[in-house]
This record gives C-alpha cells, structure tokens and sequence, in this order.
C-alpha cells in the first residue's frame, strides 16, 4: 500500500465540476460537522466555500486553541550544506546554477548550534541539498549527534532516503521529518524536477511513508504552492496527511503550506496563491485534521504571519536563515529570500502581545 | 473530619488537579493555582526546560504543590519508563502521570502499553498515576501492578464534551479500591462537581482552565466546584447514597 493508491484514485477527477456543483448550503453544513469527509475537505478549497472564510476562521481558531491551546512552537532551521545534484528549476542551489557551494564542518556545525541555542530554542529543524558524495546519510548523522547536545528535538528536511537510513538517523537522535512533494501532480513534477534523483517522484511521494515505519515521531508534508494548482495541491496534502494518520496513528502529522519565493535563477511561478488563497487553505485543513499541525515558515511576511497566528497555525520558525553557515557568514548563498526576518525574542514578543504563548521546548527523550 | 486525599502516602487538601499546558503564559499558573487551591499540578516533561528560566514552565508551579510530572508524547512502554526517569534523574520525585498515547485522531490513551509501564514504574518506587480509558478489567490490572491511583476520562483530552464516559468511571468507582480521579474532558465546573457527586476522589482539568477567557477566573470556579462537590457527596446525594453507603440505616438491626 503506498498513497500512490489514493491519488491514483483522483485521476481523471473532475474538480471543475465538483466544484460547479457546490451550494452555499453544502458549504455551511460541512463547517458545522464535526469529521469531514475528503470530499468535504475539497468542498471547502472550492472557490464557493471563499464566501465562507470568516465562519470558517471562527471554527479554526476554536478547534485550534481547544487542541493545541493559547500556544505557538518555535524552531528554526539550520542549512548543512549546499550541493546538489538535482534540477529543480525553482531552487537556487539546483546544481546547474553557479554559486559556492560549501558544507558545513562538524566545528562549524557547533558554532551554529551554539548561537542558535542561545535564543533560547530547542527544537532545531537541519536542512541540505542533495548530494550523497558530499552530505551522505553518514554526515547528516555526525552532524545531528553534534545538534543533540544542546537541541532536545532535532527535524530533517533533506532528500528522500531509504527506510534503514531514517532508522539509523533516528538512533542517532533525530525525531522529526520534513519532505515536501513540491507538487502532487505528476506531470508538473516531471517537468520541473528534470533530471537528478529527485526526479523520482514516486521515491519522494512514499519518503514520509517509510520515516513512519522507520520509527519517525514526527511528520511534516506539503506541497510548495506555486507548482500547480493550489486547490488540488492543497486537497492531496491534506490527504497525504490523513493517509499517513490512518495508517500511523501514533505519528505527529502536521502540513506546511509554503509559498514559492524569489530564488537565484528568477523562476517564475506558474499558479497564482494569494494570501486570501492561504488563508482558505489553512482553514479547510484545520476543519479537516483538527489536531493536525500547521507551521508557517518565514516565507511569509511577518505581518501576515501575526495574522495566522489566530488562523490554524501552530508552529513558526523564528530568526531563520536559508543560507549555509548564514549565522556567521553573510555572503554565503541563500536558498530563496526570507520574508520574516525577526529574531526569535521579537516573535517571542509578538505573540505574547496577540495572547498566545511560545513554546521553545516541546520534546525530549534523552 | 479531615476528609483529605491519601495517594501514596501524600495527604492532598484539594481535590482539584491542574494541567499546565495550553496557557497563553505560564504566568497564569500561579494565579490559577492560588485561585483554584489545586495543589496537585501536572506539567509534561517535554515542556521543562532547566536551561531557560524565563520560559520554564516547571518554574512557574508555587512551592508547596506537588508536582507531577507527565509523560505527554510517549508512544508505548518503553518511552515511558524513559521519560518517567528522565524525570525523576531531574528532581521531579517519585510521582508520574503516565500517558501513552498511540493514537494521534482523539488522543485515547493505550491501556495495555499504559499496564506494562505502571507495572515497571511501581515496581522502581514510583507513585504511579496512570491516564485510561475507563475499563473495569485494565482498572483491576492496575490495581494488581502497583498504581497509586486510577485516572478514567470523562471524554477525550481537550474535547470540553464532559463526563460521556459516565456509566463506566461509575463501575470504576464502585469496584475498584484506590482513588479514581476524572481526568480529560472536562469542560465546565458543573461537571466537575457531577464527577465529584458520584463519588470521584479528584478531578484533574487543564484545557478548559487554560483556554478560557478568563483563566484565572475559571480556575476559581473549579475549585468552588470540586469543593462543592466533594461536600454534596459527603453529604449523601441519592445516588451516592444508592452506590456508595457503607453502613445499612434500614437493615442494620438484624445484624445484632
């Protein structure tokens, strides 16, 4: 079994259609029911259920704070290395596009660790690109073991590995992932994922699948909005989520909706998501998964952030950095432009003043 | 008359319990606590951070509560035994809440990992206070593995929906011989009070304190509640009578 099946099912889908066919009335029953259907999860991406998103909103929030409470989880993510085989053409470190490329030492990684920890933060979220000569699993390893002596929660966001290589990761004190498909639509994956290994969608498509029987606490997966059609990117993640729910109950699922952002190389998006667009996302999902996570990273702008704080999320990156060794090095490339740039304090100090609290520290085994 | 709450050894003068979790501060805790006069507070280990003072959740709970750590996020046995060390190598001492949640729709807690974790922890000198579901049998299983105490949901954590679980946590009451304290879903102090009736040692609450308007305020009206009660119980309600009465009023005389 693979959610390769669940989508599958979806192909050939009229969405236009279904869409089409929603009343008001429909809209207004599902946000009242308390276990949504898919269908009813797609009913409320549709452009119909825009008219509704203040209602929508009302029952987020309360969902939101009934489950995870007056609470905001911070973390904030720190980049290995930058070398990559792939090509995906939105990213700047796709490896035809001409910047240093540097990996992180384990004196460096330290470094990093030691400045970051002084923010107060304990969960730490470790990035790279993909390239299994220069950041193998092995690395990745030594490099969380040095991260576990001042992080009690350490999440990986790097490329698609094999289940024994995420149980090895595991022992080595990591807890969390993050893979996003990028786009759960086939044919535009193909076509912006051209060559590397990456280009294997199936082999992504079922990553958070084998973390999960790995032993992976924690599950984080999205689609980056801006690749496809965001009514349907939307409804698959929300799937994905729900899929790896059912089938692993005891894992953390949680989505990100992440918007494309300016990179090296000027990619253009091709589908237009606006804010109102994000919103509605955000609140079709909270009424879909109430106890799902949420996290918002620093891709959007702070003052739209502050915003979403009363609209579903739950966790936010704070003083975040997306270049290699950014903290003590500001030349160095960045992987796309932050649209947050504030400290962990100031968001400390923004979500204290909306009433909500920040959490630092929301996990520890050792 | 003392009619306070033994458990472990511990004599507890209220029988309101507070969660810590979920509060827009944790400068909210002391004030809920002095409101309400819970001395029983819970706060989960993964949220204690020694390192950060400020924002330590730990440092928020008054002097002179007992604090009891949980074991918020453990998946089975072995996780558990893990955190319930890490929390006493901390300084928590010996008492634990254990939850072990496998399921992450509604949180229901797993009874049979839950079992073999109070079994291991009992058997280490914990004072174990496992979180179950309200089933006679596992309640008698934990009885027979050392728990100090057993604590049945009302309805699932956070849910507000109150005491669905009614009729089993009243078999609970009935049939097993250590004190039975209602935690998880309780949403309002009128519902506190009804599980206080029918003859519940404590109530723990936590997302309806939390999240309320007025935290503190709430927490008060819990404490009135549970004081509440606790009294209507001791004074006899019909069916705390009909459930709970030791001595035979009517019949007694036969007896001599």
């Amino acid at each position: 079994m693979s959610f390769y099946e669940e989508l599958s099912k979806y192909y050939g889908f009229n969405f236009n259609s279904f869409f089409d066919n929603l009343t008001d009335e429909d809209i207004k029953k599902i946000i009242t029911k308390n276990r949504l259907s898919a269908l009813d999860y797609l009913a409320l991406l549709s452009p119909r259920a825009e008219f509704f998103l203040e209602e929508m909103a009302g029952r987020a929030q309360r969902l939101t704070v009934q489950h995870f409470g007056r609470v905001i989880f911070l973390y904030t993510p720190i980049y290995l290395a930058n070398y990559c085989v792939n090509q995906c053409v939105y990213c700047s470190f796709r490896a035809r596009n001409k910047l240093e490329r540097k990996k992180l030492t384990l004196p460096e990684v330290e470094h990093e660790a030691e400045a970051i920890a002084a923010t107060g933060l304990k969960h730490i979220l470790v990035l790279t690109g993909e390239s299994r000569r220069h950041s193998p699993v092995s690395y990745i390893r030594q490099c969380a073991e040095v991260l576990k002596k001042r992080f009690t929660s350490i999440s990986i966001e790097i490329y698609a590995l094999e289940e024994a290589e995420y149980a090895d990761l595991i022992l080595a004190g990591v807890d969390g992932m993050t893979i996003y498909q990028e786009v759960y639509n086939e044919e535009n994956y193909a076509r912006l994922h051209p060559a590397g290994p990456k280009s294997n969608y199936r082999f992504r498509l079922d990553a958070p699948e084998r973390a999960c029987r790995a032993g992976m606490r924690t599950i984080n997966v999205g689609a980056l909005l801006g690749l496809g059609r965001w009514r349907t990117e939307a409804f698959f993640t929300g799937l994905h989520a729900d899929y790896l729910q059912n089938r692993y109950p005891d894992v953390e699922v949680s989505i990100s909706p992440p918007r494309i952002r300016p990179h090296l190389g000027g990619f253009q998006p091709e589908f237009e998501v606006g804010d109102k667009n994000l919103v509605q996302y955000m609140l079709a999902y909270r009424l879909f998964m109430p106890r799902g996570g949420i996290t918002i990273s620093t891709r959007e702008r702070a003052e739209l952030r502050n915003r979403l704080v009363k609209l579903g999320a739950t966790k936010m990156s704070a003083g975040s950095c997306t270049a290699v060794g950014g903290r003590s090095n500001s030349e160095s490339t960045a992987q796309f432009e932050i649209s947050d740039e504030r400290d962990v304090a100031e968001m400390a100090k923004m979500l204290y003043a909306q009433g909500y609290q920040p959490v630092y520290k929301d996990w520890q085994m050792a | 008359m003392s009619d306070n709450l033994n458990i472990g050894g511990q004599e507890i003068t209220s029988r309101l319990f507070l969660g810590t979790g979920k509060f827009s501060s944790n400068r909210l805790i002391p004030k809920s606590v002095e409101a309400s006069g819970a001395q029983v507070v819970t706060v989960a280990l993964r949220r204690v951070d020694p390192d950060f003072e400020e924002e330590n959740i730990a440092a928020y709970v008054p002097r002179g509560c007992i604090l009891m750590p949980n074991t918020s996020g453990a998946r089975n046995a072995a996780e558990t035994v893990r955190i319930a060390r890490l929390a006493r190598a901390a300084g928590f001492g010996d008492w634990v809440k254990i939850e072990v949640i496998t399921e992450n729709r509604y949180l229901l807690p797993d009874n049979y990992e839950t079992l073999k974790a109070t079994e291991i922890l009992a058997g280490e000198g914990f004072v174990v206070l496992p979180y179950m579901s309200p089933d006679l049998i596992a309640a008698k299983q934990m009885v027979n593995a050392g728990a100090a105490a057993v604590m049945p949901l009302g309805s699932p954590i956070g849910s507000n929906r109150g005491l669905k679980t009614r009729e089993l946590i009243r078999i609970l009451i009935e049939e097993i011989p250590l004190p039975i304290i209602v935690d998880a879903g309780i949403g309002r102090p009128s519902e506190a009070a009804e599980a206080m009736e029918m003859g519940a040692a404590a109530v723990l609450v936590n997302t309806a304190i939390a999240t309320a308007g007025d935290p503190v305020t709430m927490a008060e009206a819990f404490g009135l509640a549970v004081k509440a009660g606790r009294m209507a119980f001791l004074a006899g309600t019909d069916e705390a009578q009909e459930y709970a009465r030791a001595s035979s009023p009517l019949t007694g005389f036969l007896r001599d």
